[in-house]
């Protein structure tokens, strides 16, 4: 036992070391999962429902991608902060703030918008004439679920397997109901989806689907936070990501086969519960209430996994003073970060009450498009420090540079395509990773311990 | 019904937040700042508790 008490000379508080491949799984998923009941299905209205499929293919390769390069590099670094840890090995302070930063901000941007369709799902389930508003059921959503993970990650990633298992068997059950072996019983694809209408404003529209295509998979990366965490880094992180990642791309697949054949893509491109609408067009109320509870389970795992990771990457920062050292205090009963998750939730809370959701949306796939651009680079520095052979790697991805060259690509379009609807914001927060990252190097550098923030037992890396 | 929802959720809001707050303050006042910030990177394997499978 590490823990300490009054008294006694002072003992090392760490972290648990208690999760297993499945709580990775429920970690990555759990965060992933609701972008399949509320985000993908903007795709559709800038480029038609087409455009969501070709960019659902897209998205699932630059995800596999994420996922591949992720399961090398943290089997290697397993330590909590997951990509802030890499880049701080690998390519330097600098870089490792900015990738801890985009981290901060995407998990904490998707807490709200999760929060935000958490409270409008409600609202829009008590009709128009109860006259409540969102706020009350945003507030306790975020603040139950500080308190879950402020009590322990355990139980925490427990309830959320749980709750994520069950929001994905619900899209299964709905892909099977509406037999979709049988079009034209109950799925009509080929009445909506017609070859005038797939793809009204042409290729432009595709690439401009990008910005929300991200949406099927935003967060899987988001597994390397469990890092410090797992009994078995090596094993359980490459096997919980790809496992996540093989759900998402059967729960993706479905989710539009089924939304695609039952709205048309005017109304499935500007609703806010694609699923849940689905179910109601089935005309079946088993399916109509089915798709809304799990839209809220969906959007409480979601927040859940986001609430763990931002209060990890928060808690990484202060560990190596990169912010103040007081937030990488450890709880010494429930072995969590409890200070980084305290700080955080005001902050969510702020956001959730006065942000739009698609703004909110757009945060978050700005920070994790940058998060994964770093990565593309990140993977190519890895391999050319450190060749295959001369450190212990957990799991080796194939076919390298040919999936960093991709996911680089990749990022690329998704970055024009988000400019293309959302300039200003895009611009907006690259002016603020310049300003903080001239106040990190000008001043907060100087208190981080240079020597000690370097924890890997690992050779000199070739050409040093 | 509603109504009485949206004030449970505040009351929710209400208890668990503060009971979070008073748990940060007892364990602020009852451990050294030493300890409670003793976690290093890369030293976890050295700390951690044995697991028996």
């Amino acid at each position: 036992m590490t823990t300490t008490s009054m008294g006694s000379a002072p003992q090392k508080i760490s972290l648990s070391r208690v999760l297993g491949p499945i709580h990775v799984w429920a970690l990555g998923v759990g965060i992933v999962l609701v972008g399949e009941f509320d985000g993908w299905n903007f795709a559709a209205d800038k480029g038609g429902a087409l455009a969501a499929l070709i960019v659902l293919w897209f998205c699932g390769l630059l995800y596999s991608a994420v996922a591949m390069i992720d399961s090398e590099v943290t089997s290697t670094i397993a330590a909590a902060g997951g990509q802030y840890a890499q880049a701080k090995h690998i390519v330097g302070p600098l870089m490792a703030f900015n990738v801890a930063l985009y981290m901060v901000f995407a998990y904490t941007m998707l807490e709200v918008s999760d929060a935000i369709l958490f409270g409008d799902a409600i609202v829009s389930k008590s009709g128009g004439d109860s006259g409540i508003n969102h706020n009350s059921f945003v507030a306790a959503s975020i603040i139950i679920l500080a308190f879950l993970n402020y009590r322990g990650v355990l139980t925490n990633l427990n309830f959320n397997f749980a709750i994520t298992a069950i929001a994905f068997l619900s899209i299964v059950i709905l892909f099977f109901s509406v037999m979709p072996w049988s079009q034209g019983t109950v799925l009509k694809l080929n009445e909506l989806v017609t070859p005038e209408n797939a793809l009204p404003y042409g290729w432009i529209g595709v690439i401009a689907s990008f910005h929300w295509g991200i949406w099927y998979f935003l967060g899987i990366e988001g597994t390397t936070q469990a890092a410090e965490e797992v009994r078995s880094p090596a094993r359980a992180l490459p096997l919980g990501t790809m496992a996540g990642m093989v759900t998402l791309l059967i729960a993706a697949t479905m989710t539009w086969y089924v939304c695609a054949s039952l709205l048309p893509w005017q109304l499935l491109g500007s609703t806010y519960f694609p699923l849940w609408d689905a179910g109601r067009a089935t005309q079946s109320p088993l399916l109509e209430n089915m798709m809304f509870i799990t839209t809220l389970l969906a959007a409480l795992a979601s927040a859940n996994g986001c609430i763990n990771d931002a209060a990890r990457a928060w808690f990484s920062l202060g560990r190596d003073r990169y912010l103040p050292s007081w937030f990488s205090a450890v709880h010494p009963k429930y072995r969590t970060p409890y200070r980084s998750i305290i700080f955080l939730t005001p902050i969510a809370l702020a956001f959730a009450f006065v942000a739009d959701l698609n703004q909110a949306i757009t945060f978050s796939i700005l920070s994790g498009v940058l998060q994964y651009t770093f990565m593309s680079i990140n993977i190519m520095m890895f391999r050319k420090k450190w060749p295959l052979g001369s450190i212990q790697r957990g799991y080796t991805h194939p076919l390298h540079p040919i999936p960093a060259i991709m996911l680089f690509a990749l990022c690329m379009v998704t970055f024009f395509a988000i400019f293309l609807g959302y300039g200003v914001q895009l611009t907006a927060m690259v002016v603020f990773y310049i300003v903080v990252s001239v106040w990190f190097h000008f001043y907060r550098y100087q208190y981080v311990r240079r020597g000690a923030q370097f924890t890997m037992p690992w050779p000199k890396p070739q050409g040093y | 019904m509603w109504v009485y929802l949206t004030y449970l959720c505040w009351a929710v809001c209400v208890g668990l937040g503060g009971w979070m707050l008073f748990d940060w303050y007892k364990i602020d006042t009852t451990y050294s700042e030493d300890t409670l910030t003793s976690s290093r990177e890369g030293e976890i394997e050295a700390v951690s508790e044995k697991h028996k499978v």
